[in-house]
């Protein structure tokens, strides 16, 4: 009920608002007063069933895992507040606190080499691969985010295997001596779940970072080009400059991914072996669903959230600074 | 400011998206104050059983059962289709679920309006606790089960604190599997095993012998996706090397129990002897059950550790090729000991035809046709009476002989359930990582027993 009730004294307050624009009373002696009471009808009609959704969906749930996370609750029976309980468990269990870890980890491979290497390729695709070649290598490379990532999952799975075709193709270059059971090593088990991230997100930062290269003036390059610039000189003077807002947007994503990780990880490895692929989505998961400690996975999920705005309020701040 | 209030509200968004799916739903809030654990008799007000003398059954009216069964297996598919087929007035309403969906629904599906009348059991007694699940001592009591060979029930019963073994009856097995290991019989015989093996010693003689001839002594999985296989010989060792009492009140619960135990600790040091060996594959940690149920099918692997539910799996994959002995135990002579859980369906304390639905569980246990789906179908034991005719299975199957060794195991009084089942996250949280980094060299047998007891006091804290 209070939802409702805000949105109508939004809307009020909306209407003061444009009472004092100058455009609008303009409007104003044109149309009668109730024309624009309609207008702000209309188009909160347009915006509501989206907000409720979107508060059904998301607002509520957030709401309620916070709410959540000060009691010890299985999910059915009864409540009993436990305070700050859960959040001291977390801290104290290197299991559950060392995913948390292990997410940072990933931020290298879901974060800066997709958008590393897609500046890259980008500029490339960009520069060389003009026309047919260009859409043929965008559209290869955005290929994995269209795939579903269960079965993308299965099939790197198979690849990364011991007796899979990753550690065939090492033996047949006379690397034999390295293959292992990727997915199953202890040291190799992050990584390995990181190239399939980069795999996966590569082709979203290419294509984003190709669309704003197409933004910047031909001109800048071609001036450039006449002063005897080579590619590196391009692409770290022009571009990368030029495109501090598309990577800003990148980074973003990109970080909630690694941080917020659970598909590609829960597909691969399921966070293991040992702990060593084990994250916070994949805890969370297991603590609400198999050990129905409802109040812990919520604990544990509003730290993350707190985790992903820290790390992810600076990267915005920055972009917006560069972008003014 | 807007803008910035629209980044924030923007991040909120993709990051709740994780988190709504995580979010407990809001409908599974406690619909009604949890009942005391009813520990004696109080079905009669549930049922509709007039007098006392009267076997609850299905009636002559049309009842439709309401069902909800695990996906990928068929047994009580066909036993239902057998029932009807007994029993036209009864017809079926099955939905089916993964077994992992089932975790998350089943709180939703008990506490539900249309609560069903005959569900497979994920987990038991946090349900059974919170009053969702049908007691089932007065059916116990008027079909008889109680007499039925003891450790058949015991596995359902929940008792007032709580902790599994005893107390009142909250489910039936459809079926009781049995654990064990099963060998290649071809490549058995290369490195000369005429006869299963009688002691520990014995196995591990064949174990050497087998690594000695340059094959895979044991094909066993150990990714995290299916949950680390190890556990299996593991518990085994345990049973040789222990009692099998103390295992199970540390699996039921029991106040006190640890599984950091002076002969568990032997088990756990006889396991990392066989890790160190080479015994088992050295990708263990990335295989998963299929595959190392095919790579064994396939020839690789003189022995592994399973239970008969991969029976038909094997039948097809080596056709009278393959054999299946009891862990031997520690001295010659001793009793083999075994993993048996059964197959759990209960029925919901709100459910409407719960007389008909505890009809069709004692039916599934003496009818001498669903017993023949059991055998035939599931591999495993129907369990039933004491005198129960147990049905031929196919010859030449691995059935026959798991069917024989399961009255070896009641016998001596030696079945145990699964370690992995003493909580519901210990397998995920405990045994898994923790075998996973005993075979990276990562974590000793002392350590082992201690990082699970710690999990599990923590998970039992909660």
């Amino acid at each position: 009920m209070d939802k409702f009730e805000s949105i109508s004294s939004t809307e009020k307050t909306m209407s003061e608002i444009s009472n004092d624009t100058p455009a609008l009373t303009q409007n104003r002696r044109i149309f009668p007063h109730g024309k624009i009471r309609r207008e702000h009808l209309i188009s909160w009609s347009f915006v509501l069933p989206a907000l409720f959704m979107y508060a059904l969906f998301v607002l509520v749930p957030l709401v309620l895992s916070v709410f959540y996370s000060f009691f010890r609750w299985n999910g059915v029976g009864p409540m009993t507040w436990v305070g700050l309980k859960n959040y001291f468990t977390i801290v104290q269990f290197p299991n559950l606190f060392g995913s948390i870890f292990n997410a940072f980890k990933l931020i290298i491979f879901f974060s800066f080499i997709p958008v590393g290497l897609g500046l890259v390729v980008a500029s490339v695709i960009n520069r060389m691969a003009t026309g047919r070649l260009g859409s043929i290598a965008r559209t290869v490379i955005f290929l994995p985010q269209v795939i579903p990532l269960v079965a993308a999952g299965i099939i790197w799975g198979w690849l990364l295997a011991l007796p899979g075709l990753v550690n065939e193709l090492l033996r047949l270059v006379g690397l034999g001596s390295i293959t292992r059971a990727w997915l199953g090593d202890f040291n190799w088990a992050l990584p390995s779940v990181g190239v399939i991230g980069v795999w996966v997100l590569l082709g979203f930062c290419t294509v984003l970072l190709v669309t704003g290269m197409t933004k910047v003036d031909p001109a800048l390059y071609e001036s450039a080009r006449i002063d005897g610039a080579n590619w590196f000189t391009e692409f770290f003077n022009i571009t990368i400059p030029l495109l501090k807002h598309e990577i800003g947007v990148c980074l973003t994503v990109t970080v909630i991914n690694a941080l917020s990780a659970f598909d590609i990880v829960w597909v691969s490895t399921a966070g293991g072996p040992g702990n060593a692929t084990s994250v916070p989505g994949i805890q969370i998961y297991i603590l609400g669903f198999s050990q129905r400690s409802v109040g812990l996975a919520s604990a544990l999920a509003v730290m993350l959230m707190i985790l992903v705005l820290i790390v992810i309020l600076p990267i915005q701040r920055l972009t917006r600074e560069t972008a003014k | 400011m807007k803008k910035d209030f629209l980044k924030i509200l923007g991040v909120i968004v993709l990051l709740t998206m994780v988190f709504a799916a995580c979010a407990p739903k809001p409908t599974a809030a406690p619909t009604q104050a949890p009942t005391e654990v009813a520990t004696e008799a109080p079905v009669a007000s549930t049922t509709e059983a007039p007098a006392e003398a009267a076997v609850p059954n299905c009636g002559t009216e049309p009842v439709v059962l309401n069902a909800y069964f695990e996906t990928g297996f068929d047994i009580p598919f066909k036993l239902a289709e057998e029932f009807t087929r007994q029993y036209p007035n009864v017809t079926w309403d099955i939905k089916q679920d993964q077994f992992a969906n089932l975790i998350t629904t089943t709180p939703l599906l008990l506490s539900g309006e249309n609560a069903p009348d005959l569900l497979r059991l994920p987990t038991m007694v946090t349900f059974a606790k919170d009053g969702l699940l049908m007691n089932l001592d007065h059916y116990a009591e008027v079909f008889g089960w109680n007499d039925w060979p003891v450790p058949q029930l015991n596995q359902n019963r929940v008792a007032a604190d709580g902790t599994r073994g005893s107390g009142s009856l909250y489910a039936m097995g459809l079926n009781y599997s049995l654990t064990g290991v099963f060998y290649n019989k071809e490549l058995a015989a290369q490195i000369g095993m005429t006869e299963p093996p009688k002691t520990l010693a014995e196995f591990d003689a064949l174990l050497a012998a087998a690594k000695e001839a340059g094959l895979q002594p044991i094909m066993m999985w150990g990714s995290a996706k299916s949950g680390m296989g190890l556990a299996f010989p593991l518990q085994q060792l345990m049973a040789a090397y222990g009692p099998v009492g103390p295992i199970n009140d540390w699996i039921f619960n029991k106040p006190g129990a640890t599984i950091d135990t002076p002969s568990n600790l032997l088990a756990a040091q006889h396991l990392e002897r066989w890790i160190k060996a080479g015994y088992f594959p050295a990708d263990i940690n990335a295989i998963e059950y299929t595959d190392a149920a095919a790579r064994f099918g396939a020839g690789e692997g003189v022995f592994t550790f399973n239970g008969d539910w991969q029976n038909a799996g094997y039948d097809t994959t080596m056709p009278g090729n393959v054999g299946f002995f009891l862990m031997p135990p520690l001295e010659a002579g001793g009793a083999p000991a075994a993993m048996s859980a059964p197959l759990t369906f209960g029925i919901a304390a709100k459910a409407k035809n719960a007389d008909c639905a505890a009809f069709f569980l004692n039916w599934v246990a003496t009818n001498d046709e669903a017993r023949k789906i059991n055998v035939n179908i599931g591999g495993s034991n129907p369990g039933g009476p004491l005198g129960a005719v147990m049905p031929a299975a196919a010859e030449g199957s691995v059935t026959n002989e798991t069917l024989a060794a399961g009255p070896v195991v009641g016998a001596a009084g030696n079945s145990m359930d699964f370690i992995a089942n003493a909580t519901s996250a210990i397998f995920a949280q405990g045994w898994t990582p923790e075998l996973q980094k005993m075979v990276a060299g990562q974590q000793d047998a002392a350590g082992l027993l201690k990082a699970v007891q710690a999990e599990y006091l923590r998970e039992l804290g909660q």
